[in-house]
């Protein structure tokens, strides 16, 4: 994945920089609230919401299954229709297939449709050291290459900055990739969107080549679809005279009739919408109309691992809709960057293990960087039970008995030797309550140190439940004297 | 119809009044209890940590102390939903626990039928729905039907009451920093109703939500629900 997140600490202390960061916290709030708001909505609409769930869940299921059958397929259309397809086993295969297709053309420039796969493998970095420049042209997309910055979200990648912020990225940086912003420019969204068309249009105009993904590829007629918003991605898939799509191998969907659910699961999940503005069909090259050269680079990248896990392949249903992201409440404290990958949020915390391992520090922070809440899994339009998928890879990262994780075992194993044994339970309960004047409401020290650095510990209780029901329901208790009388208020 | 109290690990060594006030609500209904004293831990904590190896014996353990009885009523949302959710991964007689183990809250509305328990808690309350109660074992509206039908409680709603509270077992200790600003969201949100008593049917998000009121000095009591359903006008509770 790409390069921007290397070295990035583990998710925890990158959280605790954001959770202190009261304008990114409102920023993302304001945010992730309006449009969670909103997919609710648009949703409800749907009586049939549950089934087209099922039914998205399950083709991608059986299509997985057969991944390989339906990849060939792919290949084979997209071939007869005039494409030329590559496969790329890692991000370094896909960066060098890229580079080697643009140099071809002769062409140090390249237009941008958004995509997460080139996010994924850092492409538009490898370009520049190869002296090739990639323009983003997806408004956000924009505004975090012009600032220099990193996305923060899938679908909405500059949703930690707000319209002062983009209206002074677009005064200061617009000039030294082109067009500069227009004097006087203010903050209002009709004039900050009028800045990016005039500084993107030279750039759509003059490019000839164009570098996209695709959310889905209809393997029967070798079909690449990219659904969105603003209208750039239609300029990039049909002006340049080279189109290269990077696309993750899980994305190809048997059939058009398969698309017939995702196109309706997806635009209400990521943006709330009845239907996206733009949706783009290419089906290899068309004489005179389009680009007259296209190639599709197949990313692997560490999904074939994925699907080798039983629990853990679920992620690769994903199509990328960033529901879980908008409702996720550790994503809305800790923001996008925490998570050290170009995705972030509940998904990323499943999908980054998966595709880069748990070796890094971060990698291994990112199954715990969830209260298991829940609320990813309710609105996950292929159904992906991300909690389930978190606490497996939490097992993986236990077993692998890294960094804090042979303390802790072992800690689990103490704890689970007394709880196997109630007796040494009850005896333990019985010591605490008996001295519980002793015991500090606040802590230092690791365990119960991050506990009571924000709350205090409860008062502990007179006595146990176990001794409570031993003299007042027990089997051959006494009679209930006075003061059992207390013993029912603890 | 033999029922047995699950009281789980939390409410046994650190909120026994739970404990307590579920067997006099029960009794109240008619409902003979019994507490077998082999229990211990749901094993959630390990699991959700990612140790299932060290889950298994307490697995063992806790479909042990509860065969043989009809009825297992917990009051906790989040150690029912591990037992049903959960357990079926450790084989066929864990799996078979599941169908027969009831929150406190489907124990009343779904098993005993009854929605109005004939409780008097004179106070005003807004109710937290914990998430594993809420998401995995879709209690729905079974608490607030049962809040709404107490005598002389004032019930007021909870701004974004659906939201993670923050505790998550181990997150809160994993990830203090976000853990403390969602419970700082919920604590607020709390205050803002102007209840006296933030209700929910799992304390250990209360420990949580708590333990952040205790800090902050704040006047607002988190209080389990069967402490509210266990009060009567001739018993109130605290």
């Amino acid at each position: 994945m790409s390069g921007v997140f290397v070295g990035m600490p583990a998710f925890p202390e990158a959280a605790r920089e954001a959770v202190r960061d009261g304008r990114l916290r409102a920023n993302l709030r304001h945010a992730t609230h309006t449009i969670r708001d909103k997919r609710a909505r648009a949703v409800a609409e749907l009586a049939d919401w549950a089934e087209l769930r099922e039914a998205g869940k399950r083709i991608k299921d059986r299509t997985l299954r057969h991944l390989d059958t339906h990849l060939i397929r792919l290949e084979e259309a997209v071939t007869a229709a005039g494409g030329t397809v590559h496969w790329a086993a890692d991000a370094a295969e896909a960066n060098r297939i890229v580079t080697e297709l643009v140099k071809a053309t002769g062409e140090t420039e390249v237009v941008k449709v958004k995509s997460m796969a080139t996010q994924e493998i850092g492409l538009n970095d490898h370009l520049e050291t190869e002296g090739i420049r990639a323009y983003e042209t997806d408004l956000a997309e924009l505004i975090v290459q012009l600032g220099e910055d990193r996305p923060s979200h899938i679908l909405v990648p500059a949703i930690h900055r707000n319209r002062a912020e983009i209206r002074d990225i677009f005064r200061t940086q617009m000039g030294c990739w082109g067009r500069p912003a227009p004097d006087g420019l203010s903050d209002s969204p009709a004039e900050l969107a009028e800045a990016a068309r005039l500084h993107l249009r030279e750039k759509f105009l003059r490019a000839k080549v164009g570098i996209s993904g695709a959310n889905f590829m209809v393997a029967e007629t070798g079909t690449l679809v990219v659904v969105e918003s603003e209208g750039n991605g239609r300029m990039c898939l049909t002006l340049p005279e080279t189109l290269i799509s990077v696309v993750g191998i899980e994305k190809v969907v048997p059939t058009w009739r398969d698309l017939e659910v995702f196109l309706q699961t997806l635009p209400r999940s990521s943006t709330a919408e009845r239907m996206n503005p733009y949706t783009s069909m290419w089906t290899g090259t068309t004489d005179d109309d389009g680009p007259q050269a296209f190639h599709l680079v197949l990313l692997d990248n560490g999904r074939t691992d994925a699907l080798a896990d039983e629990v853990g392949r679920q992620a690769l249903r994903c199509i990328r809709c960033s529901a879980c992201l908008n409702v996720c409440p550790v994503y809305e404290r800790a923001g996008g960057h925490a998570y050290g990958s170009v995705y972030p949020g509940p998904i990323g915390a499943i999908l980054t293990p998966q595709l880069r391992g748990t070796t890094s520090e971060v990698d291994a922070s990112l199954p715990y960087a969830s209260s298991l809440c829940g609320a990813c899994y309710d609105v996950c339009p292929v159904a992906i039970d991300i909690p389930e998928v978190l606490v497996h890879l939490r097992e993986k990262v236990a077993d692998r008995g890294g960094k804090g994780h042979r303390l802790e075992k072992a800690a689990i194993k103490a704890a689970g030797w007394v709880l196997d044994h109630p007796a040494a339970l009850a005896a333990g309960e019985r010591l605490a309550s008996k001295t519980r004047t002793l015991h500090p409401r606040k802590l230092p020290g690791p365990g119960v140190g991050p506990w009571t650095e924000s709350r205090d510990l409860p008062e502990l209780p007179a006595e146990p439940f176990r001794d409570w029901w031993r003299r007042n329901r027990g089997k051959n208790r006494p009679e209930p004297r006075p003061e059992d009388r207390t013993g029912d208020r603890p | 119809m033999r029922v047995a109290l699950f009281v789980t690990c939390v409410n046994d060594a650190v909120f026994p009044a739970t404990g307590v006030a579920t067997v006099r609500l029960l009794e109240r209904l008619g409902v003979e209890v019994d507490f077998p004293a082999a229990q211990t831990c749901c094993g959630q904590p390990p699991f959700n940590t990612g140790y299932r190896r060290e889950t298994a014996p307490l697995v063992r353990r806790t479909v042990g102390a509860f065969e043989g009885y009809d009825h297992v009523v917990v009051p906790s949302g989040s150690c029912a939903a591990m037992v049903r959710h959960h357990y079926p991964a450790f084989g066929p007689d864990a799996a078979a626990l599941g169908p027969r183990t009831y929150e406190l809250t489907e124990f009343l509305v779904d098993v005993l039928g009854v929605t109005d328990v004939g409780a008097y808690f004179p106070h005003t309350v807004t109710y937290h729905p914990s998430c594993h109660g809420l998401r995995m074992l879709g209690l729905g509206a079974r608490p607030r039907r049962l809040l709404e039908s107490v005598k002389g409680l004032e019930l007021r709603e909870l701004p974004g009451a659906e939201e993670c509270c923050g505790f998550g077992g181990t997150f809160a200790v994993k990830n203090p920093d976000v853990s403390a600003a969602m419970g700082a969201d919920k604590v607020a949100n709390a205050v803002a109703t102007g209840a006296e008593v933030l209700c929910g049917a799992d304390n250990s998000c209360l420990l949580h939500v708590g333990g952040m009121l205790s800090r902050r000095g704040v006047p607002l009591r988190a209080v389990h629900l069967a402490e509210v359903l266990a009060s009567t006008e001739e018993e109130p509770w605290r």
